[in-house]
């Protein structure tokens, strides 16, 4: 549905993306994650024709985006960041207006207006002008504008931004549901909103691509130099040497909270060494309170590759 | 495409009524900017601050009238006095300086172009509401004639003429320094300066007319030239009735090469960004 092939796009010679590559097949819902001036809202307004690329070429359903942006339009749902809108037209009155700039056969125009009124919940404000609509139901009108002609493709920059954790759960449920017969491609710093709704993720960070796989196997990634986290009280021992003894464990950070020392161990991939311990605290009898196995998010995924250091 | 694409519904769609669609957008955007008009503050001062001056104008130039013997119609006196040029330079700025400067401020211009409509159809919406927006301040004043001529009885004041000349030229006129104000609205999103821009051109245009009234020493050529420019000798002229075609050639040509610059400077947004 989406094909890029090196996409680079330069500000006064300051790269803001660098020779990107990616696909995204239809049925996809692709989350593309980074952080802030990462380059995600540039490869965005690329896609959707606002702007061309330096370099490089992006398709959409086969459409040059830059050489016959008006069919690749026409294929697209497009949902800029924060959603700018005419503050002084009325909801439905936007909406029959956009229709008919995005070609809706004008028989058809009041079943979509209505429909897609319906799915994103606009019904009760569908008089009330934009301008005096609070910003969750500003983000609807931007998505139900992004649904009318029923495009093949929707891309929805920052959807959820703004908007208040009922809004967000709400926004990304119609995603998901959008899914099922839309391809998607959204934007986000949220890191659990890619983990729930996503099929695939890129992550990109200074106008690279980082990474570009499932949210699971990423996390796989990085589960495998996952940790363990041990809270003992351990007398007089030297927690910290008895547990580097055990073999699979690459390095152990020792702090206390009172009696009680946590003790944070960093493993090699693949290996489970809590029965070790559980073996060495009975030895030793030490008296433990947490053994856990600390689950990797998608945080540590993304943190791990945009900000090396900090890991 | 492949010759083995199997045609969707959709391009299927675009295909029967490409032609009917390209008009749909088109009266979509310009029923939408038209409307616009009505939604902002400044189609209200704009209004009312027009119809002040010409009724201003119209009641000086009947008493004027009222009192001695004058050889022009009154059509001819109200276009020719001082109110309305001055009335005349103003609005144009206060019309289209809000055009494109808004949408780049408010950011409206991406969900704009990013759906499937055509910079010259963007353009020529914009320019199109402008000019249904100024032919709009134009209505009440028509009526003042009509009911002069109604309570005097007088022929004079009522020539078909006089009437069709200085409305023509208005709108001639109106085109011209509206396509201005189109490319000073598209160079900035600041409204504030694509008012000023606008403002500056059409007064300096206005004041080129009439250097060939204060510089006699120069050659003909250079006066034939300037006439061209004079908006104040046109609508003298055409508000006795005679009709030259010369300025509605000049002024219909520069309004098109205004609105060619326009969509360019409009296409050059892509590579500015």
């Amino acid at each position: 549905m989406i094909k890029v092939e090196n996409l680079t796009k330069r500000y006064a010679g300051q790269p803001a993306i660098q020779n990107l590559d990616f696909e995204v097949g239809k049925g996809e819902i692709m989350g593309f994650l980074g952080p802030n001036g990462a380059g995600k809202t540039t490869t965005m307004r690329i896609l959707a024709s606002f702007m061309p690329p330096t370099s490089g070429r992006a398709t959409i359903a086969g459409f040059d985006v830059f050489e016959q942006s008006l069919q690749a339009r026409a294929h697209l749902g497009y949902m800029p960041e924060h959603v700018p809108l005419y503050a002084d037209m009325r909801v439905t009155e936007y909406l029959d207006y956009r229709a008919a700039l995005k070609g809706v056969p004008h028989r058809r125009v009041a079943e979509r207006v209505g429909d897609v009124r319906e799915l994103c919940g606009l019904k009760e404000v569908e008089k009330k002008l934009i301008g005096t609509l609070s910003k969750g139901y500003r983000q609807r009108v931007g998505l139900a504008d992004a649904l009318l002609h029923e495009p093949d493709l929707l891309i929805l920059d920052e959807p959820t931004i703004g908007l208040d954790p009922n809004q967000i759960r709400q926004v990304r449920e119609l995603i998901k549901n959008l899914g099922k017969q839309h391809t998607i491609l959204l934007s986000t710093h949220i890191l659990p909103e890619v983990e729930m709704t996503c099929s695939r993720v890129i992550i990109i960070h200074k106008g690279r691509i980082e990474a570009c796989d499932t949210p699971e196997n990423l996390l796989g990634r990085i589960r495998q130099a996952g940790g363990v986290v041990l809270e003992a009280k351990v007398g007089l021992d030297n927690g910290t040497e008895e547990l580097k003894k055990i073999s699979g464990v690459r390095n152990v950070i020792e702090d206390a909270d009172g009696d009680w020392k946590i003790f944070s161990l960093r493993v090699e991939s693949g290996a489970d060494v809590r029965e070790e311990i559980f073996r060495l605290a009975t030895a030793r009898h030490w008296i433990v309170r947490e053994l856990t196995q600390r689950r990797a998010t998608l945080e540590d995924v993304f943190v791990e590759l945009t900000h090396p250091d900090a890991v | 495409m492949s010759s083995s694409h199997i045609p969707t519904q959709f391009e299927i769609d675009v295909i029967a009524d490409l032609d009917l669609k390209v008009m749909r957008k088109f009266y979509a955007l310009l029923s939408r900017e038209v409307r616009s008009y009505f939604h902002s503050p400044i189609a209200y001062i704009v209004l009312i601050f027009f119809l002040l001056i010409s009724g201003v104008d119209f009641y000086f130039q009947i008493s004027f009238m009222n009192q001695r013997q004058v050889q022009y119609t009154v059509q001819e006196a109200f276009f020719n006095s001082v109110f309305f040029w001055f009335a005349f330079v103003l609005i144009f700025p206060l019309i289209t300086m809000r055009l494109f400067a808004e949408e780049f401020k408010l950011g409206t211009i991406e969900p704009l172009m990013t759906a499937p409509v055509r910079d010259w159809q963007v353009v020529l919406s914009k320019f199109f509401g402008a000019l249904i927006f100024y032919l709009i301040l134009w209505v009440p004043p028509a009526f003042y004639f009509i009911i002069f001529q109604q309570i005097t009885g007088q022929a004079a004041a009522h020539s078909a003429g006089a009437y069709s000349g200085s409305y023509l030229m208005l709108l001639l006129l109106g085109m011209f320094y509206l396509s201005i104000g189109c490319l000073a609205s598209v160079l900035t999103r600041n409204q504030i300066i694509a008012a000023i821009i606008s403002f500056c051109a059409i007064t300096l245009l206005f004041f080129l007319g009439l250097v060939q009234f204060i510089l006699l020493d120069v050659s003909s050529a250079t006066r034939d030239l300037l006439g061209y420019f004079s908006a104040i000798e046109h609508m003298g002229t055409f508000s006795r009735g005679i009709i030259d075609t010369r300025p509605i050639v000049f002024y219909l040509s520069m309004t098109i090469v205004m609105l060619a610059l326009t969509c360019q400077a409009f296409q050059s947004r892509k590579w500015r960004l």
